[in-house]
């Protein structure tokens, strides 16, 4: 009888998604085979209809049979199902709590706050998602330095869930940096993040996923046809 | 081994489904804790020292540690206190329940109740979307006594607090009826359920107390 990590695994997904490149990561650092499905219309498609009735988004991962939506959800899932290698969340119910709170921190102000920089209308617009951006990545910079504790990553000597949730944040923020101006990961203001970055994307499990910064410039050129894209 | 009761704090607030999961769940797994009641509109020094980041309740205490998000909360509660389990052991199950729960709070909740308040594609429209919604969750449920099977699970204290006990009753304040008997059989006979389990029962806001204040939240929703 075969094990339920031995199942087929397939992902349903879209290159300049942030959320899709979570997953990614995730089943590279568990060495997980699965065949990946570029999905170029989500909204019209019918695999995505029939997996994820409810949001109708990517990424959807399918294992055997079963559909498991949510970028985070999958991840956990992925860490909770392939148990070989280290883990993507502590074992300890208090520090799995904390790495999630920030990625719902993420989520709910980091996330928001990029969107918000790449569809203000106008400069007075720009500048306070700016300013709101800049607290967000500050507060972030406070995190890593008491998550890392003078190790490499949010999670200690090796990528975890923090540093999957930001880390796949940093294509959008490179992108936003190169059409504001705004170094939003700075040398001097946020020098744990500035070289913590260097070191997620030579990562073995994130080089391979992480999408190109011109063609993700390209791609927010052509989605946001706001004024911070002219 | 008995804990004291102070090694356990809950911050809440008596209206707050997002609370009321927390209690529920803490009294299903037989933990004491002091309950301290916030003023969410004038928020106390404690809240604001304890939730910089949100500045919202609930807030756990354990031992020193500090817990917010009430997912989270349920979570942590469920792995530290291994009695009476909340979530399923099968990742899968899991994945399903948190998607579920997410979906709860994200969009039944209050994108549910804010557009009925404020219907600004008519009242018909509203509700229509907002019943759309609370068919996934009736289908969730077909043939099970709970969304977790026969006991009460993650789900159940995520969407129970949520709809039945806190959006159902605004609903009913403004006259409609969220889950009408012919259309969501399952779901009433899950709300019945619920009502049969005193750990419930004594965690939700009292009746006439919360449409009261539902009404208060639409109208400002209104105003907004």
């Amino acid at each position: 009888m075969g094990l339920i990590s031995d199942e087929y695994v397939r992902l349903l997904g879209a290159w300049p998604s942030p959320f899709v490149l979570r997953t990614r990561i995730a089943l590279n650092l568990k060495r997980v085979p699965y065949e990946y499905l570029e999905e170029e219309d989500t909204l019209n498609s019918e695999s995505v209809l029939n997996y994820n009735p409810v949001h109708k988004q990517i990424p959807i991962l399918i294992h055997g049979n079963k559909p498991i939506r949510e970028s985070l959800n999958i991840v956990m899932y992925v860490d909770e199902t392939w148990l070989s290698g280290p883990p993507i969340l502590p074992s300890d119910p208090f520090d799995r709590a904390v790495a999630r709170f920030w990625d719902v921190y993420i989520d709910e102000h980091c996330f928001t706050s990029i969107n918000g920089v790449a569809v203000a209308k106008d400069e007075e617009e720009r500048k306070a998602a700016v300013a709101k951006l800049e607290m967000c990545m500050a507060l972030l910079e406070e995190t890593f330095q008491e998550c890392s504790k003078g190790r490499g990553f949010f999670g200690g000597d090796n990528i975890g869930f923090i540093d999957i949730g930001f880390g796949s944040m940093l294509g959008p923020l490179k992108v936003l940096e190169k059409f504001s101006g705004v170094k939003f990961i700075h040398p001097e203001k946020t020098p744990g993040l500035f070289h913590w970055a260097d070191r997620f994307y030579a990562h073995e499990a994130v080089k391979p996923v992480m999408p190109d910064i011109e063609k993700l410039v390209e791609f927010a050129r052509l989605k946001f046809n706001t004024s911070i894209f002219k | 081994m008995a804990k004291k009761e102070e090694d356990v704090k809950l911050l809440g607030f008596w209206a707050s489904p997002f609370s009321g999961r927390v209690k529920m769940a803490l009294k299903l797994k037989g933990v004491s804790y002091e309950y301290l009641e916030q003023d969410i509109v004038d928020k106390s020094a404690l809240l604001l020292e304890l939730n910089p980041v949100f500045k919202k309740v609930p807030v756990l205490v354990h031992e020193g540690k500090i817990l917010a998000e009430s997912h989270l909360i349920l979570e942590y509660i469920d792995q530290t206190w291994k009695n009476n389990p909340i979530l399923p052991q099968d990742p899968y199950e899991k994945a399903m329940a948190r998607f579920w729960a997410k979906f709860v709070d994200e969009q039944v909740g209050p994108v549910c109740f804010k557009s009925v308040a404020k219907p600004d594609k008519g009242i018909e429209v509203a509700i229509e979307e907002g019943q759309e919604l609370i068919t996934f969750l009736e289908k969730e449920l077909t043939g099970k006594d709970f969304f977790g099977g026969k006991t009460i699970g993650f789900l159940d204290l995520v969407a129970g607090s949520m709809i039945p006990f806190c959006i159902a009753r605004g609903w009913e304040g403004m006259g409609i009826n969220m889950i009408p008997e012919e259309k969501f059989p399952e779901l009433n006979r899950w709300i019945k359920n619920l009502s049969d389990i005193e750990i419930v029962r004594e965690c939700i806001p009292h009746r006439e107390k919360q449409i009261e204040h539902m009404m208060k939240v639409a109208e400002r929703i209104k105003l907004a």
